[in-house]
């Protein structure tokens, strides 16, 4: 029979809140310790003229001993009746965040180690936080040193409600509170007479009630591919299931290169038959049916499940460096095996632990926690870390250390997978026998999409219906594309959320282009909040589009508030809205800005016109 | 999956990091149950091969049964074996107790070689529980350029991403078993059928738990002649396994300052 599965448990906390003590009496109580050791303990405590120190057990090394603290991360075994445990001791000091997080991320489980006298400090608080963004969900409370407060139960009861108050508002509750006197042994194994009072479990029992770590196979299928060999004459592509499960004859789709390919056999070295199938957490090698472009950082999923398309998602953060995280410089993210340069595109908001109060910031500090926004240089794969923690969370490497973690949010933005796939193979592009610039000379001015993005109420419609108008009486072939009118008719199928908005501009785009073909100057209407999305229809028809960002800033686009969108948005009657509860990302580089926030819209206009006369005159070249 | 699955999953994907972050690499072989379980797990993780050097750093000290062993394995399991040979003892820092010294000639004679061959990557089958400076480690573990290990500063190691990345002149020792324990170690033995030197087998009621150099290692006192008895005999002892290793109990800090100068 082999070994029975073990629980990995943490143990955090404030700085001489009593970890490594507790540590040795869970060892000692359940009769882990090896021979000689208590003696040993005992000898090396006389040697520095101190009491019996438990925590010796933990500090092995000299240097700790000598500074009474414990430095790094250590894992040590017990068992008790129920099933054998590691322990992670995570030690207290705040500039080891880096060494708490190594010990707390590999953990099923956390004890949050309180002093009675001292209550809930600013490390409870943070090493609370943190096992939260860390995605660990099983947490109970030792609230220790209760021989110092004479057992006393209205104590307890203080530092109890304390606790969970804190917890509460990082959405943790704690499976159980429990009094104990690690020195003096009470409540770790066996019940204490002296808190009598208590009716909760023991330490032990605490953690025999909490579970394993649930099994990944039923979620959906993410196998990020590991490497690639060629040591003989098959080609395998080698990785570690993720979270679901794969078959020989399974179709997968290799994301973010969009390429499907079937499972021809799965691979595997000294076992008795040929496995047909594998599930979450095995490292596997499988060979494909036919011969694509597979390497290392692509993510396999079954399509009808595949992770996020994205080169821009939110972050939840903490940061490790001695440099600051600021806003604007560059990483190596690596999320899964994949590895992607990045922006901090912002600091969204930088949070106060301690308080969880929040607070505008240009740059996050070592041991800080914050929401920022990152931007790729290519397309990640990925997920949500509430849908799925294992492709849902990434460090960041400056030079060559990791600086920092985070885990995945999309608030506010899309998926843009739909907007990169052809889903009919069999189709081609038919050249038109006419062609655009035989429409031009006809129509005696060139062609173009004027795309005008910016906040609502900065006054893109207006301006799009003068200019429309303006040169329609110069005799020029001109067309306006407005949000609403689409949305009544060729995205009357679509509503507001992230994905959406990205299909209806995707719409929008090709819609444009065809027009723009056709010879017709287009001029849109759309917030199109996002750059991706905006990019994209770009790519459509670079020659041909014209990004002009219609700008305003956010106090006087509110102040306007033609339509009283800003005003529900506020009351939170509307979701997702551009600027309140959605991003806007600006244009980088647009062909033309219109300050609409600073200057009349006759003076506006001018610039359009005048812009247009530039541009898209016969004789002009052109962009 | 059951216990065993998941220690063997992980050291699968913990090796082929290393081999894919690491064109010169190597693995450490030293003869020993830990040093065969990893080689045999490289060889699930590459589907039958061994696809960097295999090496073992010759004390010239070592049992005539574990010698007989490397070149019967070495053969028969197609691995690219490299042999070095350490210093005399006289060349080691004189300050260190008897035993501490003479396992130090390991440490020099792997940095010759790691010198000679200009390794950048070591896998060494090390393990948390076998001793406290080792419980301590990272999965990727940085070494300075004299092979130094700080244990005050090492990297954040989180959610399997591993550091590496390295500035020039530094190299990484990589711990492909650090989560697995002794036990573990000869359950996964038995089920995999690995072989082992006869010596962790008792004979006139000795046996060696740890194999190292033949005049600092000792015997300690089992019937365990099979690793069906042998995990019984775990189960119930509280003898560490280290105890028959002279070079750990001279003084306190003796296996600390070793492995802070680089042993493994």
């Amino acid at each position: 029979m082999s070994e029975s599965q073990h629980l990995k448990i943490t143990i955090v906390g404030h700085v001489d809140h009593g970890k490594s003590t507790l540590v040795g009496r869970l060892i000692y109580e359940t009769g882990s310790l090896p021979d000689g050791k208590f003696e040993a303990i005992r000898a090396m405590s006389e040697r520095r003229g101190m009491p019996f120190e438990w925590a010796f057990l933990m500090d092995a090394l000299q240097a700790e001993r000598d500074q009474g603290i414990t430095i790094d991360t250590t894992q040590i075994r017990f068992r008790t009746a129920l099933r054998p445990y590691v322990i992670i001791d995570a030690p207290g000091h705040k500039e080891f965040l880096k060494n708490m997080v190594t010990g707390a991320a590999a953990s099923d489980a956390a004890l949050l180690l309180i002093d009675a006298r001292e209550g809930v400090q600013e490390q409870s608080r943070r090493h609370g936080y943190i096992l939260h963004l860390l995605g660990i969900r099983q947490v109970a409370v030792v609230v220790n040193k209760m021989d110092l407060v004479d057992y006393g139960e209205a104590r307890f009861a203080e530092v109890a409600s304390n606790v969970t108050a804190y917890l509460a508002c990082i959405g943790v509750t704690p499976a159980e509170i429990v009094p104990v006197s690690a020195q003096a042994g009470d409540m770790i194994a066996t019940r204490s007479a002296r808190m009598g009072w208590y009716r909760g479990p023991t330490v032990i029992e605490a953690l025999d009630r909490f579970t394993l770590p649930a099994d990944a196979s039923d979620q959906p299928l993410r196998f990020p591919v590991q490497d690639v060999y060629k040591f003989d004459e098959r080609r395998i592509v080698a990785g570690r299931i993720e979270s679901g499960q794969l078959r020989v004859g399974d179709r997968l789709l290799f994301s973010p290169v969009n390429k499907t390919a079937r499972i021809a056999s799965i691979e595997a070295w000294s076992v008795p038959n040929q496995p047909t199938e594998a599930t979450a957490g095995q490292s596997v090698g499988i060979t494909l049916d036919e011969h694509i472009f597979v390497e290392r950082g692509q993510i396999a999923s079954h399509a009808d499940h595949p992770p996020i398309e994205t080169n821009v998602f939110r972050a939840h953060l903490f940061w490790l460096g001695r440099k600051p995280l600021v806003a604007g410089s560059r990483y190596k993210l690596k999320i899964a095996t994949a590895e992607h340069q990045v922006e901090v595109q912002s600091i969204d908001r930088s949070i106060d632990v301690t308080d969880l109060s929040t607070k505008p910031a240009d740059r996050v500090e070592r041991n800080g926690v914050a929401e920022i926004t990152l931007r790729a240089r290519g397309t990640v794969a990925l997920d949500e870390f509430r849908r799925n923690q294992r492709t849902g969370r990434f460090v960041l490497v400056e030079d060559f250390d990791i600086v920092g973690g985070g885990i995945v949010g999309m608030e506010g933005y899309p998926d843009q997978r739909h907007g990169l796939t052809v889903k009919s193979t069999n189709i081609k592009s038919v050249e038109s026998l006419v062609t655009t610039e035989a429409r031009w000379q006809a129509n005696g001015h060139r062609s173009a999409i004027l795309w005008l993005t910016g906040l609502s109420g900065a006054g893109k419609t207006t301006l799009a219906q003068e200019l429309e108008r303006q040169l329609f009486r110069k005799g020029m072939h001109v067309y306006v594309l407005d949000g609403d009118n689409i949305r009544h008719g060729l995205s009357a199928d679509l509503g507001f959320a992230p994905e959406d908005r990205a299909e209806n501009i995707r719409r929008v785009g090709e819609v444009a282009a065809l027009f723009a073909r056709a010879g017709v100057i287009v001029i849109t209407a759309f917030i199109s909040p996002y750059r991706a999305d905006r990019d994209r229809v770009r790519a459509i028809a670079p020659d041909l589009f014209h990004e002009i960002h219609v700008k305003a800033d956010l106090a006087e686009c509110e102040r306007r508030d033609p339509k009283g969108l800003y005003k529900k948005a506020r009351a939170g009657q509307i979701a997702d809205f551009t600027g309140i509860s959605a991003p806007y990302e600006a244009p980088e580089k647009p062909e033309l800005v219109v300050n609409t926030g600073t200057q009349s819209i006759e003076a506006s206009l001018a610039a359009l016109l005048d812009y247009v006369g530039r541009k898209l005159a016969l004789e002009s070249g052109g962009r | 999956m059951d216990h065993l699955d998941a220690l063997e999953s992980q050291s699968i994907y913990v090796l082929r990091e290393a081999f894919n972050k690491f064109d010169k690499i190597m693995m450490l072989w030293s003869l020993g149950k830990d040093s065969n379980v990893m080689v045999w797990l490289a060889r699930k993780a590459f589907l039958g091969h061994v696809p960097f050097p295999v090496v073992h750093v010759d004390t010239e000290k070592k049992f005539p049964e574990m010698y007989a062993f490397r070149e019967r394995y070495a053969k028969e399991w197609g691995l690219n074996l490299i042999t070095g040979l350490c210093p005399p003892v006289e060349e080691m820092d004189p300050t260190l107790p008897p035993a501490a010294r003479s396992a130090a000639r390991k440490t020099y004679g792997l940095k010759k070689l790691v010198a000679a061959h200009g390794f950048t990557a070591v896998i060494a089958g090390i393990r948390r529980d076998e001793e406290g400076t080792r419980a301590k480690e990272r999965v990727f573990s940085p070494r300075g350029e004299n092979a130094e290990w700080d244990v005050r500063d090492q990297p954040p190691e989180f959610w399997d991403q591993y550091k590496t990345d390295f500035a020039p002149g530094t190299h990484v020792r990589i711990h492909p078993l650090l989560h697995w324990s002794e036990i573990d170690i000869w359950h996964y033995v038995r089920r995999e059928r690995i072989p082992l030197v006869d010596l962790y087998f008792a004979r006139q009621g000795k046996r060696y738990r740890s194999l190292g150099d033949r005049d600092i290692t000792n015997p300690v006192a089992s019937n365990a002649a099979t690793i069906d008895e042998i995990i019984v005999e775990l189960e119930t002892t509280k003898v560490p396994e280290r105890a028959g290793r002279a070079m750990d109990h001279e003084v306190e800090d003796s296996f600390e300052r070793l492995r802070a100068a680089g042993y493994m």
